[in-house]
């Protein structure tokens, strides 16, 4: 599959030519809010949430987008569909800008790119019966009428695993992973062929973190739908991601293929970053190299000149402060196919083995032992009724 | 503590057979005796109101002065004459029937500027709300005007700038007064619709709405409304006895409903002077307004915490 | 603080303590308690019960264990488990009503805490026991500055002047790593960022010298770079004054790297017990086997389908005498569903679980 590589912002002001395989084209985008104070609310700066952001998403492509808080990437994520007016830059889905659409365009657009939100709580109106909420879009792009609408929404329910039954009960009857599925299946009901997911998981408990994400990856490949996934997990965005694009204060440092990425990393905050991580193998977390940074995250009112990350970089210690860092904002280049960093040292900070998690030949462990497996499995085999199955969805 | 709210809510959550938010609140508020009671006497002040004056023995007007004139000159008092069971003023006039009226002028001020309120009041804080920017600001500015004029001042300059011509004169002025009130109690519903509206239109759920490609009619229709209301039925059946006690002080004051109708505020009024005597013409309006200002808040302080939203579907 | 050496190359994040002095501080605070019991904390059989006009809810039910000075101990499970209402009862912190500790034994330091007045509780708790709760915002007096709010706690419980208490926290602050301590302290609450705020707390925890921390999902609302500095930053403090720690986290990861013993509960009890190495190699309990399968994992095969515990936990109001877990469990039989297993052995009386099918007899083995 070809890939192509994104320029460098600041080359020329035209967007790049699409590409068919592309169904996400974003070019520059930028974010900007404005901060009031006074009387007269005038501006005295600005919060650069988003600050020139460059990718491509290809079709039935999963692009991970991952970052601490205020780095921006939930913002990108609704940018991205429009849920924001960006202050810069295009998107292009399947070819189209959409800040040229009109909108009653754009309204029709919206029925190929959906999201699902972080908060199973806040996401739902509290007011609407499960099956109002699913039929809304439904309703709202007239795609089925009466009896078929019904049966629609009953197919959808059943098909994010719950009880068509459920229609009449209202969200507050549902536990956080069930409402999450309830939002999904909103999603789904226009049958988009894009889902912006932001943060789908990261407010539910562990166990109902792997079956939602199951869920997704399942429908994904039922559906043949291209996601953003946007997380701060990235253990969890590493599982569903083709690609894994790093962000800091409004910029991507770095995008690759998790595989390569995360084993050599480019950029020394992508490595301080996965060093960061627990991995729960103790003998593994005794043995770590781990990379503590200093400090807090600068505000993205003030970004750092130059590198954004220069006064955290520990490689930037490491090299003696050299001057292009605190200068020159070090553009996002490939350093090996697919593979790319904003880094003026990318190549210095690859030869490290700093910071990566020394997990290394020993086969990965799980929790269920093997014997355990196969006494299921003999049993199953037995033909005896013995074992339980799941009972209820959550 | 989350915990134990969550250990609970997966409980309650799935033991709890399907009902609806509105259920779900009038099911609280059913459990609440003091809610109960105002309710009780809501619906006491309502049926008074309609059709207490069609079942009144008297009509507001009639003047027994033959009873009054056997008991020498002077007012019935209560259960001293069977056709006058609350006895009468110094005219004859059948207290009981009076009080009646009485209660439908209350009545109808309670709908009326309540309806005042909110054709002015809603409108003008969801559009500062849903707008925001300069829009917001100064509708909220004009809005803090109105609010710092000195409410019962202005309702009584109001009345008497009015009171001679015909709009003022219109059912005896219970127009001008409906108007007059109406003009400056829509402040904190306006106020109230704006904040919800500025609460609720930054919730995922609306962005979402957003998403999905509602459009913002239908997004204020069917999202905002309906999520907004509670603290909006709080605040209108909260300022019902604000209403009430202004119409009541107007016509104490000579400046609102005019005789021969009996507002509770005139019937104060008239009776003052014979409060040592028949101190029933004074003390049986003054209770039944108490009675009324109380109800009406009881129940809504009632409804308060039946919507709560704290308490809703406990998460 | 940058080392130039290319390979064990650890930053550290504080200000670092020139090594003879932070000996000298550790052996002085070893000195200044001195440790009465054999074990800091013992629990026996803890029974905390919520009670609520939906029913009884049994949030704790026999719940065991002991925790040595200077130990690292994880309370490990998902939300409504248990881990923070037991932790909320060692130190009777529990709201009453509705909930109420209805039996079992609390030790701390050879003291029956139970027994305890109101009063002397309170000063136990504030000399002995330190807390760092998840949600540093809310914990902290957003109307005083934070040098008040570390100094009001040394003032009450360590009887020092308001100078020789200033010192003091500059001091703390500056072991918790706060740049500027002095500047900084006449500063409010909303003045520092998540990560400093977290910092703050953990030096009013520690700020009398306390036995235990008790800390309930540290990390849970920091940024994972933030965490790493945190966790990391408790785990030295504690080595260095030989302060428990009662760790309290829903993350396996964080529990790996912190602790040495491990308790993971469900359903208001304990499951199983483990040193941590233990645990990881060889779980005993479907439960655990359901947690760490279900955790995507960085060294992780990509795509392959997570194992997932099916269902929901289950509701604490009704109860029964069965394993609690069974109906979410692969390898239920009948037994499960009709008496509860109790913690028993494996192999060592270290490593204890709550399953019939792995006890010696059952059908894994």
């Amino acid at each position: 599959m070809d890939h192509v590589t994104a320029t460098h912002p600041g080359d020329s002001a035209a967007p790049r030519p699409h590409v068919a395989e592309n169904l996400v084209e974003v070019d520059d985008l930028k974010v900007h809010f404005p901060i009031r104070a006074g009387i007269f609310r005038t501006q005295v700066g600005t919060v650069k949430a988003v600050d020139g952001v460059t990718f491509d998403i290809r079709r039935g492509e999963t692009l991970g987008l991952v970052g601490e808080s205020g780095c921006g990437k939930s913002t990108t994520g609704r940018a991205v569909i429009r849920l924001r007016e960006p202050t810069d830059g295009t998107v292009r889905f399947d070819g189209a800008d959409l800040g040229e659409l009109k909108s009653g365009d754009l309204r029709r657009m919206r029925r190929r790119m959906q999201i699902i939100f972080q908060d199973p709580y806040g996401s739902l109106d509290p007011r609407m019966t499960v099956g109002s909420i699913i039929s809304e879009p439904i309703d709202t792009h007239r795609l089925a009428k009466g009896n078929e609408k019904k049966a629609r929404v009953a197919d959808l329910l059943r098909i994010v695993g719950l009880d068509p039954t459920y229609v009449s009960r209202y969200p507050h009857e549902f536990s956080g992973g069930q409402r999450q599925r309830i939002g999904v299946a909103r999603a789904l009901a226009v049958e988009p062929e894009f889902i912006v997911c932001d943060e789908p998981i990261s407010a539910l408990d562990v166990s109902i973190q792997a079956q939602v994400l199951n869920l997704l990856t399942e429908l994904r490949a039922r559906l043949g739908l291209t996601y953003l996934f946007i997380a701060h997990d990235l253990s969890v965005v590493k599982h569903i991601s083709d690609r894994v694009a790093v962000m800091y204060l409004g910029k991507l440092v770095e995008v690759g293929p998790p595989d390569v990425m995360y084993a050599r990393p480019g950029h020394p905050y992508t490595r301080a970053l996965l060093s960061a991580v627990p991995v729960p193998d103790p003998q593994a977390e005794r043995r770590r190299k781990r990379v503590i940074l200093t400090g807090d995250v600068p505000s993205p009112v003030n970004p750092p000149p130059g590198c954004r990350f220069h006064t955290r970089c520990w490689l930037y210690e490491r090299l003696g402060k050299p001057e292009e860092c605190r200068t020159l904002d070090p553009p996002l280049r490939e350093v090996a196919g697919e593979h790319e960093a904003a880094c003026h040292f990318a190549e210095e900070a690859l030869e490290t083995d700093v910071g990566v998690a020394h997990i290394d030949e020993r086969p990965v462990r799980r929790g269920t032992p093997a014997r355990a497996l196969e006494a299921m499995a003999s049993e199953r085999s037995a033909a005896t009724p013995e074992g339980t199955v799941a009972s209820g969805t959550s | 503590m989350a915990t134990d709210t969550r250990v609970l809510s997966a409980g309650a959550a799935l033991t709890r057979t399907s009902e609806g938010v509105w259920r779900d609140a009038f099911g609280r508020l059913r459990k609440n005796r003091l809610a109960i009671v105002g309710l009780f006497g809501v619906l006491l002040l309502a049926f008074g109101g309609t059709l207490g004056p069609m079942l009144a023995p008297w009509s507001y007007q009639v003047q027994d002065q033959a009873a009054v004139l056997a008991n020498g000159a002077r007012p019935l008092h209560p259960f001293q004459d069977s056709t006058h069971i609350l006895g009468t003023d110094e005219l004859g006039r059948d207290l009981f029937s009076r009080l009646l009226d009485g209660a439908q002028i209350s009545l109808s001020v309670a709908l009326v500027v309540q309806i005042v309120v909110l054709t002015i009041g809603v409108p003008i804080g969801a559009i500062a709300g849903w707008f925001g920017g300069r829009i917001d600001t100064y509708l909220m500015r004009f809005t803090d005007v109105i609010y710092a004029f000195p409410d019962l001042l202005l309702i009584i300059l109001f009345s008497v700038a009015f009171r001679e011509t015909a709009f003022g004169q219109t059912l005896n002025g219970l127009l001008m007064v409906f108007v007059a009130i109406g003009l400056t109690s829509w402040v904190t519903v306006a106020r109230l619709v704006r904040g919800q509206m500025l609460a609720l239109k930054e919730t995922e759920f609306v962005e979402a709405a957003r998403a999905i490609g509602v459009s913002d009619r239908n997004i204020v229709v069917r999202h905002l409304l309906p999520n907004g209301i509670g603290p909006v039925i709080v605040a209108i059946t909260l300022g019902v006895p604000g209403a009430i006690l202004a119409e009541a002080t107007l016509a104490f004051l000579g400046v609102g409903v005019q005789p021969p109708r009996a507002s509770w505020g005139w019937l104060i009024a008239d009776g003052q002077r014979f409060i040592r005597t028949d101190a029933h013409l004074t003390l049986l309006p003054a209770l039944l307004i108490a009675t009324a200002l109380i109800s009406f808040t009881f129940l809504g302080d009632g409804l308060r915490d039946a919507l709560d939203p704290k308490l809703k579907g406990k998460q | 603080m940058t080392s130039p050496t290319d390979d064990a190359w650890e930053e550290p994040s504080v200000i670092d303590l020139p090594p003879e002095e932070a000996l000298r501080e550790a052996r002085v605070a070893k000195e200044r308690r001195a440790d009465r019991a054999e074990k800091l904390l013992e629990v026996r059989g803890l029974s905390t019960h919520f009670f609520t006009p939906d029913g009884v809810v049994k949030a704790v039910e026999d719940v065991s264990f002991e925790l040595g000075y200077g130990e690292t101990l994880g309370l490990v499970g998902e939300s409504g488990c248990g881990k923070s209402v037991t932790a909320l009862s060692v130190t009777r912190l529990v709201p009453d009503p509705p909930g109420r500790i209805v039996a079992g034994e609390v030790i701390f330091d050879g003291t029956n805490v139970l027994s305890l007045s109101d009063e002397a509780m309170r000063r136990l708790r504030g000399k002995e026991i330190g807390f760092i709760f998840q949600d540093p915002l809310t914990s902290l007096n957003p109307t005083l500055t934070i040098g008040y709010q570390i100094a009001e706690s040394i003032r009450e419980h360590m009887g020092l002047s308001h100078k020789a208490a200033s010192e003091r926290v500059v001091e703390l602050l500056s072991k918790v790593g706060i740049p500027q301590p002095r500047d900084r302290l006449t500063d409010y609450p909303f003045q520092f960022s998540g990560g400093m705020r977290q910092r703050v707390m953990i030096a009013i925890a520690l700020s009398c010298d306390p036995k235990l921390l008790l800390a309930d999902e540290p990390t849970t609302a920091l940024d994972v770079t933030i965490q790493a500095q945190i966790l990391e930053l408790i785990q030295r403090l504690s080595e260095e004054f030989h302060t428990a720690v009662l760790l309290i986290t829903h993350d396996l990861g964080i529990a790996a790297g912190m602790c040495q013993r491990i308790n993971v509960m469900y359903a208001g009890r304990i499951v199983e017990t483990a040193g941590v190495d233990e645990l990881f190699e060889k779980p005993q309990m479907p439960y655990s086997w359901g947690l760490l399968d279900s955790l995507p994992r960085l060294d992780d095969v990509r795509g392959a389908r997570l194992r997932t515990i099916e269902g929901l936990p289950p509701l604490l109001v009704d109860q029964v005498d069965a394993c609690l877990f069974s109906p979410r469990c692969a390898y239920a039989r009948d037994v499960c569903r009709e008496s509860e297993p109790a913690l028993t052995p494996r192999g060592s009386s270290a490593h204890l679980a709550r399953c019939w099918a792995t006890e010696p007899g059952g059908w894994i083995t």
